[in-house]
């Protein structure tokens, strides 16, 4: 390679991945010692004026997507490409290199060496080499050479590769960030039970995404554990695509809905000083839902029934107790209080009524559609399997050159692994006992 | 018997394992040699138990977890695999000089669980965020990463401690204590190895807590202060794989860096939770 230039040298050089990652973790540590993506206000509030100034002219408060944070990340990638398409060649040169015509003269001084004498001929001692080396798994090709058979095998001669599979597999999953980042987006919705939506906010920006579908919210409910801890948040979520009913799911923080690439994260809720309450009159069975506020008294014209809520009091982990007035036009009306989100049955002298009441809440949703989000999943895997191979997997080599000596015929072998030493020299040893195995007993065959 | 008095008994058994460790060095008793492998194991088995009978305590009291879901529980787990992987070694190099650098993490983090002022050792059922299968994949994977982290830090300060030792007194100098610590080679060797391990589990750590962020909020990657940190602990351990594999540093250099890599561990696991504010605030 002589058009290497000096600017294809600097991006090939170790130097400057090491310069890299250090830049980055030192910028990365000064992202986690300033608060991120805080007002305006705020800054001013902790570093004062001119130092909260400085800040935003050089994107501090929102460092890791500043354009000096991503350029960081470009160099690093350039970096990646360009080491790897530096090395590759030298490497490969050595994954497919022809070993046969190694000198045998090198063999013995290879770091594992080894000579043996035979009586037997050189073809013979070669084929019995060969089928022991095949016992072990070293499939050997042959060549004839000037005065004998050399015998080569080898095995992961592609693990010298796996270096290169990390370097590609971090240009993968930065491949797939920026594919998310283009294609995807990242928002939220905080909506009522019972409510509709059909769109979403982006994240920072507030814009309207909308979703092409809609978005129903059943229920929401939450559940706390004895000692008060929060136990469970969930949301019952209905898909209406086309006006139809697709897809009913009920959502909990670890467990999200999926629909055509768009995904509803539970997040948080709130609640209202409002109440939703079902109705259902059991003899038709005509039910009805109203939103209501406490204190005032609501009609169901259909079925001639009035009802309200007289009181609330707290009951335990936040939750509400209801004392409810009830009434259908015979007979006296019902009080009673009831517990938030059960259901009562209410016997009246011409019918009897469900009546169930709750708080009414909002969930806040997390939305994402992430089209890259598989991209950097292949991107982590092979780096796992990548880093795997370059640190534990070997290229290991064989050589056994067999040659005419005065009793018959000598062996010599030679091994040499790249990385893993000490298991190659036990591979190695185990090869050249089964050898000395083997000739005691043609020895005493003979 | 229940969990907490097995974990308690733990701590003082690890004590006493250092202090047997600490001893075959000081007083070059290798006579000890064996007492404080036993020692060791013993305090290993009975703590394996203390973390089995927890997590079966859990479901007991209807709130069943793995015992890996807070900073106590994290401490103990902590402890138990630098243990694992320090006695792996022993085995390994037929040393027992590496584990007066190694016990001894065993012990403090051990003690800080047992004696640390805002460490809460009750079983605390998990908040909603925790529910998840990601939970044990991924506190498993970040703490084998920590755990080999720790012991090449350990091995770390034994290689220069040795090797400023070499310095002012020469290579042979006989009869000198830390002169009897192994070889450099093979210390250096440990490191490199320790490190080599931890990364792979460090990267698979990261990877499954940004499949769980990503299955819980949305996002696989957030920039939040715990996740940052593990990705700055993650660059200087590449950069001292890339150190010494393309540019050929060993010895003290790489000793430095598990150091280094170790106080950005500590700060990950430790620092970011009461230091810095995030999405891994309720976390070990």
């Amino acid at each position: 390679m002589k058009n290497k230039n000096a600017f294809w040298n600097f991006f090939a050089s170790v130097k400057l991945a090491l310069f890299n990652l250090i830049i980055l973790a030192v910028a990365s540590i000064a992202g986690t010692l300033i608060p991120q993506k805080e007002p305006a206000g705020r800054y001013i509030e902790i570093y004062g004026a001119s130092v909260a100034k400085f800040f935003e002219i050089l994107d501090f408060v929102d460092m890791y997507n500043s354009w000096w944070f991503l350029t960081m990340l470009v160099l690093l990638s350039l970096n990646l490409i360009v080491c790897s398409i530096d090395r590759i060649p030298n490497v490969w040169r050595l994954i497919v290199m022809n070993n046969l015509d190694t000198d045998p003269a090198r063999l013995e001084k290879m770091k594992q060496g080894r000579a043996i004498n035979t009586k037997d001929s050189v073809t013979d001692s070669a084929r019995a080499m060969k089928d022991i080396m095949a016992k072990d798994g070293w499939k050997a090709e042959e060549a004839q050479i000037h005065n004998g058979i050399m015998l080569f095998a080898q095995k992961g001669s592609w693990t010298r590769l796996g270096a290169y599979i990390v370097h590609v597999s971090i240009l993968i999953i930065f491949a797939g960030a920026i594919i998310g980042s283009l294609l995807g987006f990242k928002g939220s919705i905080m909506l009522k039970e019972k409510t509709t939506t059909n769109v979403i906010y982006e994240f920072g920006t507030n814009k309207v995404i909308p979703l092409g579908f809609d978005l129903r919210v059943d229920d929401f409910s939450l559940s706390f554990y004895p000692n008060g801890a929060p136990k469970e948040y969930r949301s019952d979520l209905t898909v209406l695509d086309g006006g139809n009913e697709v897809l009913t799911k009920s959502i909990l923080v670890n467990d999200p809905l999926d629909y055509k690439g768009i995904t509803f994260y539970q997040s948080s809720y709130q609640n209202y000083e409002e109440f939703l309450v079902t109705i259902k009159q059991d003899k038709t069975n005509q039910q009805q839902v109203f939103r209501i506020t406490p204190g005032r008294q609501y009609t169901w014209g259909a079925a001639n029934v009035t009802f309200g809520i007289l009181n609330i009091s707290p009951a335990q982990f936040g939750k509400l107790r209801y004392k409810i007035w009830f009434s259908d036009g015979n007979g006296p009306p019902s009080q009673f209080w009831m517990d938030d989100e059960k259901t009562v049955v209410i016997k009246r002298p011409e019918n009897d009524y469900s009546f169930t009441a709750g708080q009414l809440y909002a969930t806040g949703l997390q939305v994402a559609k992430d089209p890259g989000v598989w991209y950097v999943y292949t991107g982590c895997t092979l780096m796992i399997l990548g880093l795997y191979v370059a640190f534990f997997m070997s290229h290991r080599r064989v050589w056994a050159f067999v040659s005419e000596d005065a009793k018959g015929s000598k062996i010599v072998l030679g091994g040499l692994s790249n990385k893993n030493k000490i298991g190659f020299e036990r591979d190695f040893e185990k090869l050249v006992s089964k050898l000395q195995f083997d000739q005691d007993e043609s020895k005493q065959q003979g | 018997m229940d969990s907490s008095q097995l974990l308690g008994f733990t701590t003082f058994a690890y004590l006493l394992a250092s202090a047997l460790y600490i001893a075959i060095f000081v007083f070059r008793a290798e006579k000890l040699g064996l007492l404080a492998t036993v020692v060791a194991c013993t305090a290993f088995l009975v703590q394996t138990a203390g973390l089995g009978l927890r997590w079966v305590e859990s479901y007991q009291m209807g709130i069943g977890h793995a015992p890996l879901s807070n900073m106590y529980e994290s401490l103990v787990f902590f402890s138990w695999t630098i243990i694992i992987l320090y006695l792996f070694l022993e085995y390994k190099f037929k040393n027992r000089l590496i584990g007066t650098f190694a016990v001894p993490f065993s012990f403090l983090s051990m003690a800080y669980a047992s004696f640390g002022t805002n460490i809460q050792q009750e079983i605390k059922p998990l908040v909603p965020a925790l529910q998840s299968n990601w939970l044990i994949a991924h506190v498993v994977a970040c703490f084998i990463g920590y755990a080999a982290f720790a012991v090449a830090c350990g091995m770390g300060i034994m290689y220069l401690l040795k090797k400023k030792n070499e310095i002012k007194h020469g290579k042979e100098a006989a009869g000198n204590l830390i002169s009897t610590l192994p070889d450099l080679k093979i210390i250096d060797d440990v490191i490199y190895k320790t490190i080599v391990f931890g990364f792979i589990w460090l990267s698979t750590g990261i990877i499954t807590g940004a499949i769980w962020a990503n299955s819980a909020w949305g996002t696989y990657w957030s920039w939040d202060p715990k996740e940052t940190w593990s990705l700055i602990t993650w660059f200087v351990y590449a950069v001292a794989l890339h150190a010494r594999f393309v540019r050929g540093w060993g010895g003290s250099r790489i000793a430095w860096l598990a150091i280094i890599g170790f106080l950005s561990v500590i700060f990950t696991y430790y620092g970011v939770n009461y230091l810095l504010s995030g999405l891994h605030s309720y976390a070990g």
